[in-house]
């Protein structure tokens, strides 16, 4: 069954390369797309850790691989199609790269969703930078190049730290005289009789590493321009998925500290990079004159806002991990719907784009409503999550931090709403949005899709959810 | 300590063709060695773990992506866009070169006081990795040209690939392998990146890609 989650958008990414038809080739997306998520479904309805045989103990499911996985396959189900209605209105651009590409994407994030093997786990994350490079290099103009070159390079640059931090784990091993395994079960096991020293160099490694990937301050400097120049549809899985996969990564080197005894060290760390991602972003969003650019600070923000909570603990993890479903969720609704107000007015500039609401009627209200939602406002399942988090933090008396959240996320709430509203409201500018592109279902059912989907979870969490949360949120749990 | 002695001769090697790398202009020269040194490298197993089936795959697969297929790729990227040198560095030679042996022996001194094993103690993987990583990290920072930080990305990858060759037993060679194909795309789709940024701004200078900034 996991097999069968890797291979299908693998051999569909194949089969895109091959198809010669523009036309015909982007309903493998949603074909794909939805067999993956019938997959995903029933992968986590096996409940217990299962491992594939094949590849001894290198591949198994456990609860943050069910949560990640969960979270990738229905974020791509709904972007793909969306991708239809997208890509038949741009069909003279060709998509042979950009659907295969699409696919290899879902296999690598799905591959690093259930790695049970550290080398493993940073080959598919690096699998995860070059088949999504081509994504963002879509609209082949100067600046989608500077973006996907400083992705690249900085990505790449990154990953290869997280490797160095990853052979120091390893050297941690030797030098304690444990069984030297990258297998992330000998890890856990042996990693009490590590090397203190190398295991927080290797430490710090891969928190700069992955960190770079999932996009901490002051790490992000590749996202406002990988979102700003992507596709809506790139941008949504980047900041849904890509950071997600990213954020697995240091769940894992977390889960290592603790095992080791030093998840104190680690969860300050930790709890150091998510101020200072809540800093910057509410630095850098106020009078952002770019909405797309706008959403990739938020997606900084969120990154911190996960930091936190998985480095208070205790409430605060659960709150995480319900607010790492609800991040990429939202991101969706919003980075899809902003795609379609771009492409309606041929522009993200505030200036120039004014009074969407009266040219795009739905795209602009999921905007909105997108917003109201990432920025914790009730109903949302963001607010829930949110405020889990906050009741940890102020629980747990650390109230200077819980403070300084407070702050940049009102700062913020301010910052984005300025933006979000005067693209919103107001009346067009003349001769702007005279461009072909008209509302349809296809590029406006998914992000209603998803924003219901976070507005139901917002009201009521089943229990089947609120299980597979808490079970991701117990692998945190430090034990004595 | 004695039967480590071919192999500490190919590392000194390395620390040669850092510090060639660091000083010169040249592009073509500079593409063929981080070839070389790649194919150096890939020795390495071969000298530090005998030729058992798992050393010999590592080094041959590792000459042939690094020493051969990659160099290929660049090669073929300088060819397509007729650039032949790196004309304008963010810090001159000299500077970097004098940086290049600062970083060296800072790794040489530095490495002195890890908490090593028995077995590495003394011995010159540690700070020929740390120098490789530092003299990848100094290219990538002070050259203009795409193709020139690419080569820094390499080189970076090459200290990495030292220190992991301590370490081989907690690699299996599946993860190797994917480790050096990720390594294979990666440049692949670097090298056509730098041929559509020489399409569109007629010069593969980064310094250009200036327009996304607050």
């Amino acid at each position: 069954m996991i097999a069968a989650l890797l291979l299908l958008p693998l051999f569909g990414g194949l089969a895109a390369f091959l198809l010669p038809s523009d036309r015909w080739r982007p309903l493998l997306l949603p074909v794909c797309g939805l067999a993956h998520l019938i997959l995903t479904f029933f992968v986590i309805q096996d409940g217990q850790t299962v491992s594939l045989p094949l590849a001894g103990n290198w591949i198994a499911v456990d609860p943050f691989s069910r949560l990640i996985l969960l979270i990738v396959s229905l974020l791509f189900c709904g972007c793909s199609i969306y991708a239809l209605g997208y890509l038949r209105y741009r069909i003279a651009w060709g998509n042979r790269i950009f659907v295969s590409c699409l696919l290899l994407f879902l296999s690598a994030m799905s591959l690093a969703a259930v790695a049970r093997h550290l080398g493993l786990l940073w080959v598919a994350v690096e699998a995860t930078t070059v088949a999504s490079a081509p994504l963002i290099y879509y609209n082949r103009n100067r600046l989608s190049i500077e973006a996907t070159w400083k992705y690249l390079i900085l990505c790449s640059v990154g990953i290869a730290l997280a490797m160095l931090g990853i052979l120091f784990v390893a050297y941690a091993a030797l030098a304690g005289g444990a069984q030297v395994s990258l297998q992330f079960d000998d890890i856990l096991q042996g990693a009490a009789h590590y090397s203190t020293p190398w295991l927080r160099a290797g430490f710090v490694f891969l928190l700069v590493g992955f960190g770079t990937k999932a996009g901490f301050a002051p790490l992000h400097t590749w996202k406002p321009d990988a979102y700003g120049e992507a596709p809506g549809l790139v941008g949504a899985l980047l900041a849904g998925g890509l950071t997600s996969v990213a954020f697995l990564a240091l769940l894992r080197t977390l889960q290592i500290m603790d095992a080791a005894g030093d998840g104190a060290m680690a969860r300050e760390a930790f709890l150091a990079m998510g101020l200072v991602s809540l800093g910057f972003a509410a630095v850098f969003v106020i009078r952002q004159p770019d909405f797309k650019r706008l959403l990739a600070y938020s997606s900084v923000e969120h990154m911190g806002i996960l930091a936190i909570g998985v480095a208070i603990g205790g409430v605060a993890a659960f709150g995480a991990m319900l607010h790492l479903m609800n991040n990429a969720l939202t991101k969706g609704v919003l980075f899809l719907s902003a795609g379609n107000i771009h492409r309606r007015f041929a522009s993200k500039r505030v200036g120039e784009v004014q009074g969407a609401i009266t040219l795009v009627p739905v795209s602009a209200s999921l905007f909105l409503l997108g917003f109201l939602a990432i920025t914790g406002s009730p109903p949302f399942a963001p607010f829930i999550s949110e405020f889990t988090i906050l009741r940890g933090i102020f629980s747990g008396g650390h109230y200077l931090t819980g403070a300084l959240f407070l702050f940049f996320l009102a700062v913020i709430f301010i910052g984005m709403g300025s933006t979000v509203l005067s693209v919103v409201f107001g009346t067009p500018l003349e001769r702007k949005g005279d461009t072909n592109y008209r509302e349809t279902l296809m590029t406006t059912g998914t992000p209603l899709v998803l924003l219901l989907i976070i507005l139901f979870l917002g009201l009521s969490l089943p229990e089947p959810a609120r299980k597979l949360f808490a079970e991701a949120a117990a692998l945190l749990e430090v034990k004595p | 300590m004695d039967n480590y002695n071919p192999a500490n001769l190919l590392l000194l090697l390395v620390i040669l063709f850092n510090f060639f790398l660091l000083g010169s202009s040249r592009l073509g020269a500079c593409i063929r060695t981080v070839a070389i040194q790649g194919g150096i490298l890939s020795l390495l197993p071969l000298f530090l773990h005998g030729f058992t089936g798992h050393a010999l795959i590592l080094a041959g697969g590792a000459f042939l992506l690094k020493g051969l297929a990659i160099p290929f790729l660049l090669l073929r990227a300088i060819r397509q866009v007729h650039i032949k040198r790196e004309m304008e560095p963010l810090l001159g030679y000299v500077p970097t070169l004098l940086l290049g042996t600062l970083a060296t022996a800072g790794a040489f001194i530095f490495s002195d006081r890890l908490p090593l094993i028995e077995a590495h103690r003394g011995s010159l993987f540690i700070p020929v990795g740390l120098a490789t990583l530092a003299t990848g990290f100094l290219m990538l920072i002070t050259r203009r040209k795409a193709i020139t930080q690419a080569l820094g990305y390499l080189i970076f990858e090459n200290g990495v690939f030292i220190f992991g060759m301590l370490l081989a037993e907690a690699m299996p060679l599946m993860v190797e392998a994917g480790v050096l194909l990720d390594l294979l795309v990666a440049v692949f789709v670097m090298g056509i990146v730098m041929h559509q940024i020489n399409r569109e701004f007629s010069t593969m200078n980064t310094g250009q890609l200036s327009s996304l900034r607050e």
